[in-house]
Order: C-alpha cells, then sequence, then structure tokens
C-alpha cells in the first residue's frame, strides 16, 4: 500500500516548493529590491517550516529557531540589504550573459537533476517527514547556485549565496531536526558574520568601482 | 591536559582583541609571543597523544596524533608569520599606522585562533562553523590593503568559498542524518561517536556526504575545478596572509576532509573515498603543473604550487596504505613550513625590486644575499629536492604507491610532480640566480625620476607598495597618475641596491629552513611516532 502523506509532510513539502518557486522568482526579478523582498519571503517561509516541524517533532528547541531565523533572515538581513541599495543607487539587476528564458530553462534542468539524484536516496527523518522535502531543498539549492552564477551584481549574488544558505535549512529541517540547538544559532551565527563580510567587501568594491556589478572583476587572470 | 586545549583556544582569541586597543608597538610583538605559545602548546600536546598512547579529550574539545599533526603546523606558521609580520609593517611605518595596523594583527591573530580550534574540536558541526569563521576573517585580510585587486580577490574569495561552504554544510547535515540512524534524534555530531559504529551508518547516505564533504571544503582546499578563487585571494593579499592561507588553511581543510574519510571509510569501506581523491588529486596535480610552467607573477606561482602539493597528498591518501599516509602528513607539515618561507622570502624580494613580475627581475640572490638564497632553497624544497622534508614525504607518498600492484597513479604523480619542478625552478633560477648586477625593467621615466610628473609617479609608487599594495597596485597608481601605464615609458633596467629589507623577514625564513632541514634530516623520534599513530588512524578496511 503507498504511503499517504500527512497533513504535515504536505505542509513540509509545500513550503519547500515555496521556497523553491521563490529562487525561480528571484531569477527573473530585473529589481534588486524585488530579490531582497523575495530572500525575505523565502525566509519567512523557511521559519513557517521551522515551527511545523517544532510542533510535529515535539522539539522546542527548533522553536527557538524558527524565532532566531525570524528575526534574523526575515528582518536584518534584508534590512542591512536595502540599507546597501541605498548606498549604491542602482535598482536594476546585473545583466547575464542568458535571458531571463533561458536562465529559468537552466534553472529548472538543474533543478529536475538535484531532485531525483537526491530524491532517489530516499532520505527521510521520520515518518512524519518526506523523502521529497530533500529533494525539493537540493533542487532550491543548486538553483541558489545558478542564480549566483549568473548575476552579475553583489547584491544578487550575495542574495543567492543567502538563499543557498535557505535552502541548506530546509534540508536540515526535513531531515535533521533534532540538530542541538546550540549547533543550529551557530549556523546562524556564522551566516549574520557572512552577512556582514559579504557587506564590507560589497561596500569596499563599490568604493572602488563606483558600481555593484561584478562582470567588470577581470583584472585576476590565469 | 585539557588546559593546555583551553589555553589554545583562549590565549589567540584574547590576543587578537587585545590586538585591537593597544597601541601597534605592543600589537607586534604580542603576535609572535601568541605565535610562539601557541607552538610551544601544541608541542606539547605531542607526547601527551603519543607516548603515552592516549587522546587528550576535554568535552568539546578533543585532540588525538591526527589533529595534532595539523595542530603544528598552523601553529608553527602562525609564529613565523607574526614574525614576518613585524617586518612587513616596519617598511611602511607611515602607511602601517594605528588604523591599519590594527585591523591587520586583530584579524591576524583571529585568523590564527579559528584556524587553531578547528582541529581542537570533535562535533563536526562546529568544526564546519570554525572554518566558516576562517573564511569570513581572510576575506577582509585579503580585502586589507584595499586596492581594485585586493577587493576583486577577496570577492572572489569569499563568494566561491561560502559556496563551497554551503555545500560543506549539506555534508554536515547529512553525516547528522546518517548518525541520527543509528545513534538516535538529538546526538551530539563528534567524530568520536560516529567512528565508535561507522558500520550501521546507511552506505547511500554516506556516499554522498563523502562526495559534498570533498567537494565543499574541496573548494577552500584549492582543488581542482573549485580552486578558481585561490590564485587571485593569494596573490592579491597581504603576503603574512597568503602564507597563512596557502600553508595553513588548505591543509586545515584538507583536515577535515580526513575526517569525513575515516568516518566514510569504516562505513562503507575505504574504495570509494579514495577513488574520490584520486581524481581530484590528478586533476589538481595536472593544472596546476601546467600553470606553473607559464607563470610570471611569483606569488600567483607559489598558489598554483600549493594547489600542486593539494594534489600530491589528495593522491597519496588514494593509495589508502599507511606509508603513503604517513608521507601525507608529513608532506602537510614540510608544506606549511616550505610555503610560508617562500611567501616571506616573495615579501622580501617583491620590497626591494618593488614588483612580483619575474619577468623583469634579475640577480634576486644578489641584492638578497640571505632572504633570496633561503627561496631558492624553499624553491627546491618545494620542488621536493633534498635534504628538505618535502623530498622525504614525496619519497614515502611514491613508495606508498608503489606497493599498489598497478603502479600507473605512482608513475603518474612523478611525472606530474617533475613538470611541476621545471615550472617552479626554472622561474624561479631565472629571477634570483642570474650573474652580474641585480636590476629591474622599469619605465625610463620611474627609474630616471626626473621631471615633476615622474617624480610624482615614483612617489606615488612608493606610496602604494608601503600600503603593502605590491606590484600591481603599484602600476595602477602609476598608471593613474602618469596618465597611462606605468609601462608606457621606454623600459630601462633599474639598479637595485644590495642589502636585506628586515631582520624580521630573514628571521621567519631561517625558522622554515630549519624546520624544513629537519623534517628532512633529522625527524625528531617522538614526531615519527606522532606521525605514524595518526596515519594508523586513517587505515581503514580497504
Amino acid at each position: 500500500m503507498s504511503h499517504v502523506p500527512s497533513t504535515t509532510t504536505g505542509a513540509e513539502d509545500v513550503i519547500a516548493v515555496l521556497v523553491l518557486l521563490s529562487e525561480f522568482a528571484m531569477l527573473r526579478a530585473p529589481l534588486l529590491r524585488s530579490q531582497v523582498r523575495l530572500y525575505a519571503f523565502q525566509s519567512l517561509a523557511m521559519s513557517v517550516l521551522a515551527v511545523i516541524v517544532a510542533a510535529t517533532t515535539h522539539t522546542p528547541a527548533v522553536y527557538a529557531v524558527a524565532g532566531m531565523s525570524f528575526v534574523l533572515k526575515v528582518v536584518i538581513v534584508p534590512a542591512i540589504m536595502m540599507r546597501l541599495l541605498r548606498d549604491v543607487d542602482v535598482n536594476l539587476v546585473g545583466s547575464s550573459k542568458f535571458g531571463v528564458a533561458s536562465s529559468s530553462l537552466i534553472a529548472l534542468g538543474v533543478a529536475v537533476f538535484g531532485f531525483f539524484a537526491i530524491g532517489s536516496l530516499h532520505v527521510r527523518h521520520s515518518l512524519m517527514s518526506s523523502s521529497t522535502t530533500l529533494a525539493i531543498s537540493s533542487a532550491a539549492v543548486l538553483v541558489a547556485f545558478v542564480l549566483i552564477v549568473l548575476r552579475s551584481d553583489v547584491v544578487s549574488q550575495a542574495v543567492g549565496f543567502f538563499s543557498l544558505e535557505n535552502g541548506v535549512s530546509v534540508a536540515s529541517l526535513a531531515i535533521a531536526a533534532g540538530l542541538p540547538l546550540v549547533v543550529a544559532a551557530l549556523f546562524l551565527f556564522d551566516l549574520l558574520v557572512a552577512v556582514v563580510a559579504f557587506g564590507i567587501i560589497a561596500r569596499v568594491h563599490h568604493g572602488h568601482a563606483r558600481t555593484p556589478f561584478t562582470d567588470k572583476l577581470d583584472r585576476l587572470k590565469g | 591536559m585539557s588546559s593546555v586545549l583551553l589555553a589554545l583556544v583562549i590565549f589567540p582569541f584574547a590576543v587578537a582583541v587585545v590586538s585591537y586597543l593597544v597601541p601597534l608597538g605592543i600589537a607586534k610583538v604580542l603576535a609572535p609571543l601568541s605565535g610562539a605559545a601557541s607552538f610551544v602548546l601544541a608541542l606539547v600536546l605531542v607526547p601527551a597523544v603519543v607516548l603515552h598512547s592516549h587522546v587528550v579529550d576535554g568535552s568539546e574539545l578533543r585532540v588525538d596524533a591526527l589533529s595534532v599533526v595539523f595542530l603544528i603546523a598552523t601553529a608553527f606558521l602562525y609564529l613565523t608569520t607574526s614574525i614576518f609580520s613585524a617586518g612587513y609593517l616596519d617598511l611602511a611605518p607611515n602607511v602601517a599606522g594605528l588604523k591599519y595596523g590594527r585591523r591587520f594583527y586583530a584579524g591576524l591573530n583571529l585568523f590564527c585562533w579559528a584556524m587553531i580550534v578547528t582541529p581542537l574540536l570533535s562535533n563536526m558541526a562546529l568544526v564546519w562553523a570554525a572554518v566558516e569563521v576562517t573564511t569570513v576573517v581572510s576575506a577582509l585580510l585579503v580585502a586589507i590593503d584595499d586596492t581594485d585587486s585586493s577587493t576583486e580577490a577577496a570577492w572572489k574569495y569569499v563568494l566561491i568559498a561560502s559556496m563551497g561552504l554551503g555545500i560543506a554544510l549539506l555534508a554536515t547535515i547529512l553525516l547528522y542524518y546518517a548518525g541520527s540512524s543509528v545513534f538516535g534524534s538529538g546526538f551530539q555530531l563528534s567524530y568520536v561517536k560516529l567512528l565508535s559504529d561507522a558500520h550501521h551508518l546507511p552506505a547511500d547516505v554516506m556516499r554522498l556526504t563523502f562526495v559534498l564533504a570533498v567537494l565543499g571544503y574541496g573548494t577552500k582546499m584549492g582543488l581542482v575545478p573549485v580552486h578558481t578563487w585561490l590564485p587571485d585571494a593569494h596573490s592579491e593579499a597581504p603576503t603574512p596572509v597568503s602564507a597563512l592561507l596557502s600553508g595553513a588553511l588548505l591543509a586545515l581543510c584538507f583536515y577535515v576532509i580526513l575526517r569525513f574519510y575515516q568516518i566514510t571509510s569504516l562505513a562503507i569501506g575505504s574504495s570509494y573515498p579514495r577513488d574520490v581523491f584520486l581524481g581530484f588529486g590528478i586533476a589538481s596535480l595536472l593544472l596546476a603543473a601546467l600553470y606553473l610552467l607559464r607563470q610570471r607573477d611569483m606569488k600567483r606561482m607559489f598558489a598554483y604550487s600549493s594547489v600542486e602539493h593539494m594534489g600530491i597528498v589528495a593522491i597519496g591518501m588514494s593509495f589508502g596504505v599507511v606509508l603513503a599516509f604517513v608521507g601525507v602528513l608529513l608532506h602537510v607539515l614540510a608544506h606549511a613550513a616550505a610555503k610560508g618561507t617562500a611567501f616571506f622570502g616573495t615579501g622580501s624580494v617583491v620590497r626591494k625590486f618593488g614588483t612580483k613580475d619575474m619577468a623583469v627581475i634579475r640577480g634576486g640572490v644578489s641584492a638578497l644575499p640571505l632572504s633570496g638564497s633561503m627561496l631558492v632553497a624553499a624553491v627546491f624544497a618545494l620542488s621536493a629536492m633534498p635534504p628538505f622534508g618535502l623530498f622525504r614525504s614525496e619519497f614515502l607518498i611514491v613508495s606508498g604507491g608503489l606497493s599498489d600492484p598497478g603502479y600507473g597513479v605512482a608513475a603518474v604523480l612523478v611525472v606530474l610532480v617533475t613538470l611541476a619542478f621545471f615550472g617552479l625552478s626554472w622561474s624561479t633560477t631565472q629571477t634570483m640566480l642570474t650573474t652580474g648586477p641585480a636590476d629591474v625593467v622599469g619605465p625610463s621615466d620611474l627609474a630616471a625620476s626626473t621631471g615633476t610628473a615622474a617624480a610624482e609617479t615614483a612617489a606615488e609608487v612608493r606610496a602604494a607598495e608601503e600600503v603593502g599594495a605590491e606590484v600591481g597596485d603599484a602600476e595602477e597608481v602609476g598608471a593613474k597618475v602618469g596618465g597611462g601605464h606605468a609601462g608606457d615609458g621606454e623600459a630601462t633596467r633599474r639598479p637595485v641596491d644590495r642589502g636585506e629589507v628586515s631582520p624580521w623577514i630573514v628571521l621567519s625564513m631561517v625558522l622554515g629552513i630549519a624546520a624544513l632541514l629537519l623534517l628532512g634530516v633529522h625527524l625528531p623520534a617522538d614526531l615519527s611516532r606522532l606521525l605514524n599513530d595518526a596515519a594508523r588512524e586513517l587505515r581503514s578496511p580497504r
């Protein structure tokens, strides 16, 4: 008899799909501000997923992870990014070698590969979670790579990295919800530190090049 | 002994904080003291780990023979780099003022602290966090000179390394999943616990975990094809940071991969992880050997040399025998000493000649009798020439490879190492060992320094050199001030006077060469036992 997904499992999968779709939306978003807002939405979805996992697995520590994720990823990181955007005074994302349609197709191909490659392992944490969640989050990680590679401005690339981290967080919630709180908190702290590093170097780059675009970063070769 | 581990965690961190608050002169003294203390504490752990045949075990802090090997390499480079840094900043007293100096020393100590802490941790999730800290701190150090080139290098570094660590995080989470299927949810992600019951870990998940770990941490280790940040960051970072990146950080990421290797090979046998090592190792060695043949930039050449040596250790691991493992671990120690010395020598050459372009430098040893000679010795050491430690380590690795009935991989290793030897030694001897007076090719306006524009250009070039911007940026400044590229003027040979640039630089190189000779000629008994014990820890069913 085939396994019938529970409401909780279904909700997890839906949220994982939302995380993936928000990355596709980032890929086609023409404005830098839209990308940051999409990242905030994605992070919100991730925080909701953490609450669901906490409730279904009866793990109070995951509530704390959800709270910290919300504060950091939905509020602080987008605020820092918006401030950076005000400073650079540029609205449009960096153009890529491919158009929106081609980029989306590449991302789709990569996502399908990730979904089936990881999905074939049938990794699941418990009957309450679905092996599909890990597959979708892996697809989201790969699409984040596409975003970083195809976009050519510091904001999009930084958002790409942060959304990659969201994909990994969804994977973590799907298969490693019991990860000790201190470790989960440390991951978030590392993200915050990485945000600061990205921010500082992006500012320095803007100070030198007077542009947030990275396609001219080609002095160093060979 | 737990107090030693605690001291290693607290001391460099405290020095990092204090360095930001105290006058620069005190920070310059504190860093070598902290480096020396860390090195002594690392050595103190050797008899505890080897002679008494037990590991030192704290709560989250733990060392065994394997981690002590990497700890010694890191602490030694911390010591020598901080000595070198005193000379490096002394040469630019105006610019290496309080702000730059504070940032530099705080970053340097913090970077070393994160690298020292990593092999002390038993929790693989905390290990990941520590490696992430090394990325963030070192990326800021790469960008510290605030030039176009350093900013470009730092951006590429932070982006690519962070992506790699994203993959490594996924590997860590999969490792937790694999462990939770045996130990239940909520267990501490300690490699000791995982090793204790590794046979029951799910095989498919462990295969995926290992590949992701190699890909993720391999990005920071400099394995091809995920090495692309490395030549840029190593060549554009301030020289002390280049030495630490190359000699310590790459090895440290290799250490983390070795922990994954231990667990994976116990879970599914060593055949699969050895194949993964072989693929990445051959690709790294081949590409690095080819790039070494065409390098003009001295720091970039040593960066590719690092890729080459990481390829060698990966291939050494693929042989799967204890003899090769001993060679690999000795290689880590010797490479740290050799690469540190090579970068220190490069720093001396760049200060003296004002360029790192090897095509225009002649008579390096004439101009720098001590540091130039030691740079040549370090290059010969990196080329695995006797009597240095890398000769012994590569000999052990190849011997281990020859114990395999196939011989093929060992033969490929020898061929590619020989190719790399030609690239390294040809460029260096052309630059350093040419006879006649020392000089450097430069535009005539710079050489003569006549006329206002020329004088301003030269002054700007000197200023750029003083901030540690070194050649690429000196050219940048020259181009800005002179209204064109610095090389626009007619090229002439500019004589360079004889004499060392700093006694601190010489001292740091003497320590490096002494270590290389010690490792090559007379390996101390305790160290030999440490390497053997660590190699046996890596052994698993083939």
